[in-house]
């Protein structure tokens, strides 16, 4: 007889908005206080302390237009915020101060969150969307130099990419960059040529998210239809389609795979988080606390698996924090 | 140069006198029948049998030449043997320019297609001939574009027109339509207008497919006008005209093929082409992986027998269903509202009666907010319904807004509909099989107004007329379903009269006498259709009467399908007012319309309003009967 889903351990509230992105920084030692970032509609980037479940400083850098995505580099110190006012902020929030260090300004108005990925000490590659409708441009940071522009051949009608993820298999292999767009179909990119080394048509309609796990080489998408579609990449970097799961309703705002690769959360349109496992794709559970639609997922780095914790983050300015399948 | 010698130059003209008398005098068809095969083979390629023909046909007097060159164009087989047979004789005798060019195109309009063809082909065969061509063009669009030839001339006139237009279109060449280009720009843009302005759609219809080929024969190269209408066998043959007439052929039959790659051509189609590539085949998950143990499988999973669909809960209360439509913030609701209403209406009758005129109001301006599959449909059977469940407030609400200001035509059309649905509703036995079958119903959708009333009017009128003269024998078929009482009886009065009331008096923004004449016409038809259903109630004569007065001050009125819904009036009154009551309390004004329908059937332009005129004669004439087989 199978148990009835758990219910969040906590719920945040103090937003005010809808939240449209999440991310932890928990890997601090014993003194530090675990964090959740959050990024809202109202501009404001809440600063979570996990063990109070109060806010406890809120960021106002991007001029009330809505955050989409949030991203730590080297731990909560410094923060990236991407947000709808077509700047991307680097903050410096060492002890106690709240300043934007830095900005670059993408001149993109879309809704693509950008991609980091750390390359060496101090070094990080950005993806994000660039000016033009179809193009990617990866950045260099802090240098805020351009490593390449990645456009896809003309007549190709992609369409505005919607999601990216860079990656590369250990430290010293080249870093690659997929990219969904919005005509369906995945992209993997070699930034070092910046070409396109293999495409894959997942989708009918746009893909919404994606999530790559590079150890098994197996990555997953999710559009707004009702359909997750799980593929591969093989030898030859080629994608190839692997399997597809069809869902009870349509539309995935974020997928996320755990950090230990052994579940993955989606965040749907109707309300509900869904877990499933990332080995053979089996349904574990539909989390529905949410009265809106849920814009996204994440899973905490904390170094004790079993303080693990999942967040959502939902238009109705609520963020739940879940503890699932954190004895594994 | 003529070189006959002199003693068959005497002759000749001897035998054009007789053609000539013989023509006149009405053996065209005998005389021509024999000459005219002759005469074709004969000139097929002998020039001097050419001449000789024309020297015959130039030599008639001028008091007999409209009948001999009515004679050679009805007969001829083509228009290149006609141009053989007469040659340039429009040019030469003006009587024979006068008929060609201006009798058998303006004045008649008898003649069949291919009769047209053979003259306008024989216009265009001879460069002298050609500037005839233009002019006779350009009068047959001045007529076509003429507002009031649009309005008094018969449908078939018009059609015939029509015809004439778009074979001269396929006749010119390039250069010449490229001379007069702005003409039949300005020229288009009047008739257009004229015939769009028609309640007709026959009429509008052949706007429409003139005004698509004079622009694709003048703007070859960008975009061409397109309307909307139905294809049909009359759209296509009107269409194929357009095509240039093949020389060798006699009748030009063309091929499908070549009609609709001229359409296609003259269309600008914008072809999106959306190639995707494909996703390639899944790839089967490697077997390796049922092998490989992973405490994947030891993740238990949670209950999910919660994990439906998602839908939105559709209001169960009209209280609810209101203001989620007043409100309109969530759509998903308001979808749902609108889609259950008319059920709801039905089932609680009692809560519906508490406010319905709100919900009249709310339904009457109700606007599509999202795409629902049939909203239109789905507004009018809720308005219907409401009407039917509360029918006197109701009425006087929707009545007197027919006559407010600030509604859109669309919407006081709309109003009738409801009236004239819901009345049926009411009047009919509960079956509601029987509420299709009765005929009179209009159709519910009108995107494009229709007026069929007229044809599903002939047929009651027709069934009315056979159901009378059976009524002795076998009595009404429809006798034997149960009867209930006639719930349309004690509000009939609401509907009708408030209506009838202000008809005269116009608004600044609808003047029903005015030029929302189109709306009068349906007006018109609502109200015999009311009539109709007003049988065997109270209030039928008091109706008959005031319907008659009111026939009676619009029945002169231009618009056609207005009197055609006038003739409908008067037959709905025979029909339903008992007819003694008739002869006592309406007798003067019986008279009168009788009257009237002999003046429509002998001179009214309109083919169906004198059907109908005819119809209600016979109707007249059977009651009449009836009386005198009645003992008194």
């Amino acid at each position: 007889m199978a148990l009835p889903p758990p219910d969040p351990q906590f719920v945040l509230r103090g937003t005010g908005a809808a939240v449209h992105t999440l991310h932890f920084s928990c890997r601090g030692g014993e003194s530090d206080v675990p964090i959740l970032f959050s990024g809202s509609e109202n501009g404001f980037i809440h600063v979570w302390n996990l063990k109070t479940h109060r806010v406890d400083t809120a960021l106002d850098g991007h001029g009330r237009k809505s955050v989409y995505c949030v991203e730590t580099m080297d731990g909560k110190d410094r923060l990236l915020s991407q947000g709808r006012d077509q700047r991307i902020c680097l903050w410096d929030l060492a002890e106690g101060r709240t300043s934007v260090m830095d900005s670059v300004f993408t001149e993109n108005v879309g809704f693509c969150r950008c991609s980091l990925l750390k390359v060496a000490e101090g070094r990080w590659l950005m993806a994000v969307a660039a000016k033009a409708l179809e193009e990617v441009q990866v950045l260099e940071l802090p240098s805020k130099t351009s490593v390449c522009t990645l456009k896809p051949e003309v007549g190709a009608k992609l369409g505005m990419p919607m999601c990216l993820k860079l990656w590369q298999l250990n430290c010293s292999s080249q870093p690659l960059l997929l990219a969904g767009y919005e005509d369906g179909s995945v992209v993997l990119w070699n930034l070092t040529m910046g070409k396109a080394l293999s495409q894959l048509v997942c989708h009918q309609e746009p893909v919404m998210s994606l999530d790559f796990d590079s150890a098994k080489a197996k990555g997953i998408s999710g559009s707004s239809e009702k359909v997750l579609s799980i593929w591969s990449l093989n030898e030859q970097q080629n994608l190839q389609v692997y399997k597809t799961h069809s869902l009870v309703n349509a539309g995935i705002s974020d997928i996320a795979i755990r950090p230990d690769k052994k579940i993955f959360a989606t965040a749907g349109w109707d309300h509900r988080i869904r877990i499933f496992g990332w080995k053979k794709l089996k349904p574990l559970a539909v989390l529905d606390y949410h009265t809106a639609t849920v814009h996204s997922v994440s899973f905490s780095d904390h170094k004790n698996p079993s303080e693990r914790l999942l967040a959502a983050g939902s238009k109705d300015h609520r963020i739940s924090i879940w503890s699932i399948y954190t004895q594994t | 140069v003529c070189f006959i010698p002199g003693g068959l130059d005497c002759s000749i003209s001897f035998v054009s006198h007789v053609l000539g008398k013989v023509c006149v005098q009405g053996g065209q068809k005998e005389i021509l029948s024999v000459l005219v095969p002759r005469l074709t083979d004969l000139t097929k390629s002998d020039c001097i049998w050419q001449r000789i023909c024309w020297r015959l046909v130039e030599c008639v007097p001028d008091r007999w030449m409209e009948a001999v060159v009515l004679g050679f164009v009805q007969r001829a087989p083509g228009a290149d043997v006609l141009s053989r047979l007469l040659g340039n004789l429009v040019v030469k005798n003006k009587k024979a320019q006068f008929v060609v060019t201006q009798k058998m195109l303006l004045l008649q309009y008898g003649h069949t297609t291919a009769v047209l063809q053979n003259l306008l082909g024989y216009l265009s065969l001879d460069s002298l001939r050609r500037a005839f061509l233009i002019k006779v063009l350009q009068e047959l669009l001045e007529t076509w574009g003429s507002s009031s030839a649009v309005k008094h001339s018969p449908p078939e006139q018009q059609h015939y027109i029509s015809k004439a237009i778009l074979i001269c279109l396929s006749h010119l060449k390039e250069p010449e339509i490229e001379s007069c280009r702005q003409e039949l720009l300005t020229s288009m843009m009047e008739g257009v207008k004229c015939h769009l302005d028609s309640s007709l759609p026959q009429i509008r219809r052949l706007g429409m497919i003139v005004a698509e080929s004079i622009s694709s024969k003048i703007n070859t190269d960008g975009p061409v006008l397109k309307f909307q209408y139905e294809e049909d066998d009359e759209t296509r043959e009107l269409k194929s005209f357009l095509m240039q007439p093949l020389p060798s052929c006699v009748v030009p039959s063309l091929p499908d093929d070549d009609r609709n790659e001229k359409a296609d051509a003259a269309l600008p189609l914008v072809l999106k082409s959306n190639e995707k590539s494909h996703a390639a085949a899944p790839v089967m998950p490697d077997e390796e992986s049922d092998v490989e143990l992973d405490s994947d499988d030891d993740l238990i999973p949670y209950d999910m027998s919660e994990d439906r669909e998602l839908k939105t809960k559709t209001p169960l209360y009209i209280r609810d269903c209101i203001e989620v439509l007043t409100s309109g913030e969530d759509v998903d609701k308001w979808e749902a509202a609108v889609k259950a209403l008319e059920s709801l209406i039905r089932k609680n009758p009692a809560a519906t009666r508490e406010v319905s005129v709100e919900l009249a109001k709310i339904l009457l301006h109700l606007e599509e907010k999202t795409c629902i599959e049939g909203f239109v449909e789905l507004r009018q059977r809720a308005q219907v319904a409401v009407l039917t469940t509360d029918p006197i407030p109701v009425a006087k609400y929707l009545t007197s807004q027919f006559y407010s200001l600030n509604y859109s035509l669309r919407q006081r059309m709309d109003i009738l509909d409801v009236l004239v649905l819901a009345a049926q509703e009411l009047s009919c036995p509960k079956s509601h099989e029987k509420t299709k079958q009765s005929g009179a119903q209009k159709p519910c959708i009108q995107l494009l107004p229709k007026s069929d009333s007229s044809e599903d009017w002939k047929r009651i009128v027709d069934e009315r007329i056979k159901s009378k003269t059976r009524r002795f024998a076998t009595g009404q078929s429809q006798a034997e379903l149960a009867s209930s009482p006639n719930e349309f009886n004690s509000v009939a009065g609401h509907f009708f009269f408030p209506l009838i009331q202000h008809f005269d008096r116009p608004l600044t923004t609808f003047d029903l006498l005015g030029e929302d004449h189109f709306v009068l016409g349906r007006l018109v038809h609502a109200l015999a259709i009311l009539m109709y259903l007003a049988i065997n109630t109270v209030a039928v004569t008091a109706m008959g009467k005031a319907l008659l007065e009111f026939v009676w001050a619009l029945r002169f009125h231009t618009d056609s399908y207005v009197r055609q819904g006038l003739l409908s009036c008067v037959s709905s009154i025979l029909h339903s007012v008992p007819t003694e009551r008739l002869l006592e309390d309406v007798t003067e004004e019986l008279l009168e319309t009788l009257s009237w329908l002999g003046d429509v059937v002998e001179k009214d332009p309109d083919g169906d309003c004198r059907r109908l005129a005819l119809q209600n004669l016979l109707l007249m004439e059977n009651l009449k009967k009836k009386l005198q087989t009645v003992p008194s």
